[in-house]
């Protein structure tokens, strides 16, 4: 029932959040507002394998992707609004993790990650050479300039995100304080010793990778609607594979708080600088940024933002 | 439909050339990862930065991009007993080694590539040397010095190294530390400070590969991306940490991409190396010349 009501709070958060963004009426808070959500969701799908299980995923990337490019594929053949484009997201991204779940009976550790990283660039090249989307030149998606109700489309955007940024981090939440989660927890620390007392490792690791690649999928279907011009190099950034560890890493791996934390924090940093234009015309200094923020974070509180203020209020 | 043999005797040979080169950029991780256990995915990053080196000193000084090379070798190998310093203090020593190890070397390798970019930005760089450009004819072959060269100094290079471990006290030490560390501290040796120089040593392999990279085609920094999927997958193939393995490893991957371009487009090739590297993980983990 907690969980329930965690959900119904969340979602009333969101509820808040908009109508506060609403009255400010600003569009581009809209605009940049949804980039940050979108890694509210990232980080918080990588953390449901990464930080609770142990699997590191390097091809976050891929599976965004997979969901931006389903919905290229879908809204060619017939038109359906967003929310089910990002269902048929979630399932392709979701089946192709459920694969990748079949890697672990084989690999662990080390080899996972790598495979992972392998996955993406198969993926990637798949994606480049299907002309149906576009193949390496890309994908035009023409969206719709108002939306009934809302008006602005970004704001539909931004809203959907925002949902499903609520709907995740319940999951995420509901997941830790379940036997769902020890059992993550009990593969993360110690795989064979867990295996050994008769924790069904591999369903877990399963429902692990399955759960968190549909979010990812989810996240990237309305990708296409928001940049309207979508090609594999963009897809597929590594951008979105280092911000998706960075997030959880930097904000704390062990909570559900930590990825939104993180995602917030780095999101915003580099949403700023990007407007700000601060450093001139140079938008890789924002992954500098992010990626210094990832190794010092690492090397220097390995717990993250979350284990820095345990630690104070111990 | 008549088979075009020349093309296929020339694509076996420019994969086989190729393969020479991998085996180059994979030594450093058959270093790192085979023998001592550090998942060093930034190495390709390295390389990047092995090939910007050589493009500075060649270009500015007028120098040989090999030679070069071999000039940065000292601060390559500084860079890697730097990097081991942080990573041994940070992680090996708390036992975090696994997840937090990964995501150190992944933000290592963003980092360098994001300061290329910062530096010399997204254009392709270059280096001349008398050997770009000739091809040596062989009959139906034509083999280019520009391929023939790395292919050359790379063998040399895996032989040397073969040499240094077999040979020398250190080179022994660390085939040592590899196999058992902790026997290794009960001959009263340090093990880290053996690990260090180990991994200083696979850090400075990058210098040459960097240089030879940029010998080969125009480098820019995204570039390295590529070659992690390579490296690994080798590394795997050749049963980790086996140089002779690397080799075969190198040359069967350099000819089976060499064939896929060839016949099937250059676009598809990168998915070779990694479809290459899944199967292998999922099917043989111990590589194909494995222990």
């Amino acid at each position: 029932m907690r969980n329930r009501l965690f959900l119904f709070v969340a979602l009333a958060v969101a509820a808040l959040l908009f109508e506060a963004l609403r009255l400010i009426g600003n569009e581009y808070l809209f605009f940049a507002g949804y980039v940050v959500l979108q890694y509210v969701v990232l980080a918080t799908a990588w953390n449901i394998l990464g930080g609770y299980t142990g699997y590191v995923n390097f091809g976050s990337a891929a599976f965004f992707a997979l969901g931006a490019y389903s919905s290229v594929a879908v809204g060619k053949l017939v038109a359906v609004p967003v929310p089910v484009l990002m269902l048929a997201g979630g399932v392709i991204s979701g089946v192709v993790g459920l694969g990748m779940g079949y890697l672990t009976l084989r690999l662990r550790g080390v080899f996972f990650a790598i495979a992972t990283l392998a996955l993406a660039v198969v993926a990637q090249t798949l994606i480049t050479n299907w002309d149906f989307v576009g193949g390496s030149r890309g994908a035009y998606t023409i969206r719709p300039l108002v939306v009934p109700v809302l008006g602005s489309y970004v704001q539909y955007l931004f809203l959907v995100m925002l949902i499903l940024s609520a709907v995740a981090v319940s999951i995420a939440r509901a997941i830790e304080r379940s036997r769902l989660g020890y059992g993550f927890a009990t593969i993360r620390d110690d795989e064979a010793a867990a295996e050994a007392s008769g924790v069904p490792t591999l369903r877990l690791k399963l429902i692990a990778t399955t759960l968190s690649g549909a979010l990812m999928g989810m996240a990237g279907a309305p990708l296409p609607y928001y940049v309207t011009y979508l090609d594999p190099a963009s897809g597929f950034s590594l951008a979105y594979a280092v911000n998706s560890i960075a997030m959880p890493l930097v904000g704390g791996m062990t909570s559900w708080a930590g990825p939104i934390i993180g995602a917030v924090l780095l999101g915003s940093i580099q949403q700023a600088a990007t407007v700000s234009n601060v450093f001139g015309n140079h938008p890789e200094i924002n992954l500098l940024i992010v990626g210094l923020l990832l190794i010092i974070f690492v090397v220097a509180a390995p717990n993250g933002v979350v284990g820095l203020i345990r630690r104070r209020s111990q | 439909m008549d088979f075009p043999l020349d093309l296929l005797i020339n694509a076996l040979a420019a994969g086989l050339l190729l393969g020479g080169f991998y085996a180059v950029v994979t030594v450093g991780v058959s270093i790192s990862f085979g023998m001592l256990d550090i998942v060093n995915i930034a190495h390709p990053a390295f390389i990047m930065l092995g090939s910007y080196s050589a493009f500075l000193l060649s270009g500015g000084l007028g120098l040989d991009p090999i030679l070069a090379s071999v000039i940065a070798l000292p601060i390559f190998y500084a860079l890697g007993d730097l990097v081991y310093r942080i990573y041994h203090v940070a992680f090996e020593r708390r036992g975090q080694e696994s997840l937090r190890g990964l995501a150190f070397f992944f933000g290592l390798l963003f980092v360098t590539e994001v300061g290329l970019v910062l530096v010399f930005g997204v254009d392709y760089r270059f280096v001349e040397a008398p050997y770009i450009g000739p091809s040596l004819h062989l009959g139906l072959v034509d083999l280019p010095l520009r391929m023939l060269v790395p292919f050359a100094v790379s063998v040399l290079l895996l032989g040397a190294l073969q040499l240094y471990l077999s040979r020398t006290f250190i080179g022994r030490a660390i085939a040592a530390v590899s196999q058992d560390a902790e026997a290794l501290r009960l001959m009263a040796a340090d093990p880290v400070r053996i690990k260090r120089a180990a991994f200083a040593l696979s850090i400075a392999t990058a210098s040459i590969a960097g240089a030879l990279l940029i010998i080969i085609q125009p480098v820019e920094p995204s570039m390295g991306r590529d070659y992690i999927g390579r490296v690994f997958a080798i590394c795997v193939l050749g049963g980790m940490g086996s140089f002779p393995g690397t080799l075969l490893g190198a040359i069967l991957l350099g000819v089976v991409e060499s064939l896929t371009s060839t016949f099937y487009g250059p676009s598809w090739s990168p998915a070779v190396a990694f479809g290459f590297l899944l199967l292998t993980l999922a099917f043989r983990p111990a590589g194909l010349f494995g222990r």
